[in-house]
């Protein structure tokens, strides 16, 4: 932080080229819009995207709208990475039906973290599914949550049925060090994937 | 173009656009950042209007111009669209590209956040 590059206005640099996405992923209060807030330079931002089933007959006036339109909500920030370069945060939800906004979402992204709760990891698996299925890399945070159990490494992995490369880290989502340290992971994980994968 | 009947959703989102459900382009990802590339906005539409005022002091991302202005992300890119085909809007970041990321734009996100610690 301090750094010349964080900048608390409104606008992208001028010197800006290239914008990059990472999503912010996990269930619902697991501390999402908590890590794009402590991240983000500028005020976190909210889109609210309307989801229509598809094929669905907009003509029909006979049918209740609350049925078959749902308002989402996204979360988004941004962080000035160097002259060139933004990077836009964004927290996502994590269920099976949003899938045109995951498909947006997902589009172009780097990769994503994927934020857990030691309380309620089930609840991570719908997410991580998702991700798994549109082939985008994943990194993933245990949120730690005042008073939540501390499990050692190993356990968590079994439990959360991770490949022995996916990264595992422990941050505090308010923390911006620790935050950023979350992402780090992320983004050296991808760079070592692709060395893999070329190798 | 006029669409069909039913694809007339009673929803003020369409009304905005014309109608219209998608961009007569599609090259709008989240993070593309788009700038105006005029200041005249004569014959445009008030949202249109809104969108040139906000555009006219820098580049934002789709994402950033669509929660400033209040808009569904589907109905900014109908409306950024539009712009860029009459001329008002140019879109500066080819921004995420579907292809994997280079290994080059990897680094320097990586070197990015470590400068942050």
């Amino acid at each position: 932080m301090g750094s010349a590059l964080v900048s608390d206005r409104l606008y992208v640099r001028e010197s800006v080229r290239h914008s990059v996405k990472i999503l912010i992923v996990g269930h619902f209060a697991v501390g999402k819009t908590t890590l794009v807030g402590a991240l983000s330079e500028i005020k976190p931002l909210r889109t609210e995207e309307q989801m229509t089933q598809v094929g669905e007959a907009v003509d029909d006036l006979t049918g209740v709208p609350e049925k078959t339109t749902t308002t989402v909500a996204m979360d988004f920030g941004r962080l000035t990475l160097s002259d060139d370069l933004v990077l836009y945060l964004f927290g996502a939800p994590g269920q099976e039906r949003f899938k045109a906004l995951w498909h947006d979402l997902a589009r172009g992204a780097l990769g994503a973290l994927v934020l857990a709760d030691t309380r309620r990891i089930e609840e991570s698996f719908d997410v991580m599914t998702l991700l798994e299925e549109r082939g985008l890399p994943y990194a993933v945070a245990i949120n730690e949550f005042d008073g939540a159990p501390m499990f050692p490494e190993e356990e968590l992995r079994d439990a959360l049925d991770l490949l022995p490369t996916t990264p595992l880290v422990r941050c505090d989502a308010r923390d911006p060090a620790s935050s950023t340290q979350a992402l780090i992971s992320l983004v050296e994980y991808l760079i070592e994937s692709k060395k893999r994968e070329s190798a | 173009m006029s669409p069909p009947r039913h694809d007339r959703a009673l929803v003020r989102p369409h009304v905005v656009t014309g109608g219209r459900a998608h961009p007569t382009r599609n090259i709008f990802d989240l993070v593309t950042l788009v700038i105006a590339s005029r200041t005249q906005v004569a014959g445009l539409s008030p949202e249109k209007r809104k969108v040139m005022e906000l555009c006219q002091g820098g580049a934002l991302s789709v994402a950033e111009v669509a929660a400033h202005l209040a808009l569904p992300v589907s109905v900014t890119k109908v409306l950024l669209s539009d712009l860029v085909d009459s001329g008002h809007i140019v879109t500066r970041a080819s921004a995420a590209e579907p292809a994997e990321p280079s290994d080059h734009l990897l680094r320097e996100v990586l070197d990015g956040l470590r400068a942050r610690l």
